[in-house]
């Protein structure tokens, strides 16, 4: 199934969406990897607030290229997620619906996933100049002084995705791999 | 005795940082090409397609192919009668990285501590390899890599005893084990023998060999044409959606090594497997 969908969205799309379906993204989301995570992570341990509402919103796990003079941003495609699976259970608890990345996540973020009702899509990891060109708007908000990994409000149009797991834990990940596996 | 002077080195470096990151080289596309040829899933097939797109957009518009425009991998052939003047080479390389990096709209994905992690803000200091031969020419090249494909990568110490199946399933096993995370269709570098840090640097190297030259040496290219095959029938496909095209190449390189030991080191990258080389 192809599916348009407007981000921020709420529990009840999310579960609509199954592993294989193909999606097109548009409406606001945040970037966040590795650093951002983390601090995002020491605020709710600290019970202050975060830098935005991350209920029903969806964090892109990318660190953008600088935009050249007359871009919105520069090369943004995504990056390796497993890196953000100590800190997504926590995010997905207080209510993310959305995360886009690519490559393998863990149990526990899949469990988190199935229990609270998120959905983990897959953006072409290395075509980062062919995602730029669907970012519309583009604005740091929050750490700047991380660089690449500051938390950025975008906003995109028809971002081409593809649900990889999703909120009942089907992995297309396994899916497609053993289509077509023929040894070990 | 020849005079080479800094400046040159500098620019150098810079304009390869730049064209290593537009420019998807010509052996890898091609490969891409090919393979969307012959991809079997269908969805690997659009991937693959999306990705030539990808590298042509990026070439038209001179931005980087991909946002993880990596930390800068040099490999220095300088010969013995080369007298460099105006500075230091190293100093003069890591110049040539930073107003490459910042002039070029690349990312700055460097942190000047493994622990504390504050970012460097000119992508330096580059990973510099030097090999001194006779002559009095310098070769520069340049392997911008990154790390979602540098991180599946590893190194193991087996025993003589393991052979050359031993060595198969290492890279078996890395590679499925690696699956969707480096960005596939891959390019495997695979470094034999030496020491544990000399597999990793020949796994590097077998990087910076063009994927459509094999090994000179028959049973290193047996091996690089089998591996080739079995990595494309794991299943994992392009982005790891599943499909036929995991790997574009394997690339191995061999050196003598220790009568008690086997070292094997398995660099992975991605379909971005970026090198340039300057000649002064």
């Amino acid at each position: 199934m192809h599916y348009n969908i407007i981000a921020p969205f709420n529990r009840d799309e999310a579960r609509k969406l199954k592993a294989g379906d193909t999606v097109s993204l548009s409406g606001i989301i945040y970037t966040a990897r590795d650093a951002a995570h983390k601090r995002l992570i020491e605020l709710i341990n600290q019970n202050k607030e975060l830098p935005f509402d991350i209920k029903n919103q969806t964090i892109y796990y990318v660190g953008p290229c600088p935009a050249k003079d007359g871009e919105v941003i520069g090369s943004a495609g995504p990056t390796s997620s497993y890196r953000m699976d100590a800190y997504a259970p926590t995010l997905i608890k207080l209510g993310q619906t959305g995360m886009i990345g690519k490559g393998i996540r863990n149990e526990a973020v899949i469990n988190a996933m199935k229990e609270f009702g998120a959905v983990y899509f897959g953006a072409i990891g290395g075509a980062g100049a062919l995602m730029a060109e669907c970012v519309k708007k583009h604005e740091v908000i929050a750490f700047p002084e991380l660089g690449a990994e500051s938390i950025r409000k975008l906003e995109v149009e028809a971002f081409p995705l593809t649900v990889i797991i999703d909120s009942y834990g089907n992995n297309l990940y396994e899916i497609g791999k053993n289509e077509y596996r023929k040894c070990i | 005795m020849r005079d080479i002077n800094v400046s040159t080195i500098i620019e150098s470096v810079k304009n390869m940082c730049m064209n290593a990151n537009y420019y998807l080289n010509e052996d890898i596309k091609q490969a891409m090409k090919d393979g969307l040829k012959n991809e079997q899933s269908p969805i690997g097939a659009q991937v693959l397609d999306k990705l030539l797109i990808n590298a042509d957009l990026a070439a038209q518009k001179k931005v980087a192919i991909c946002q993880d425009t990596g930390m800068a991998v040099v490999f220095v052939t300088i010969g013995q009668e080369v007298h460099i003047v105006g500075g230091g080479l190293s100093d003069a390389i890591n110049e040539g990285v930073r107003r490459g990096y910042n002039e070029g709209y690349l990312r700055k994905s460097v942190v000047r501590d493994p622990i504390d992690r504050v970012n460097t803000g000119d992508n330096t200091p580059a990973i510099i390899h030097y090999e001194i031969v006779p002559g009095d020419s310098l070769k520069i090249e340049l392997a911008p890599k990154g790390f979602g494909s540098e991180n599946m990568s590893a190194l193991k110490m087996l025993k003589p005893s393991d052979g050359i199946e031993g060595v198969k399933n290492f890279i078996l096993e890395t590679v499925d084990k690696a699956g969707p995370n480096p960005c596939p269709p891959i390019v495997v570098g695979v470094g034999i023998g030496g020491t544990m840090e000399k597999a990793s640097i020949l796994a590097k190297r077998a990087l910076m060999r063009p994927i459509n030259v094999r090994n000179k040496i028959e049973y290193v290219r047996d091996l690089e044409n089998e591996m080739l095959q079995k990595i494309n029938e794991l299943g994992i496909g392009p982005a790891g959606l599943g499909g036929t095209n995991t790997a574009l190449a394997v690339n191995v390189e061999t050196y003598p090594t220790h009568i008690a030991g086997l070292p094997v080191a398995i660099n992975i990258s991605c379909h971005v497997t970026r090198h340039a080389e300057t000649i002064l």
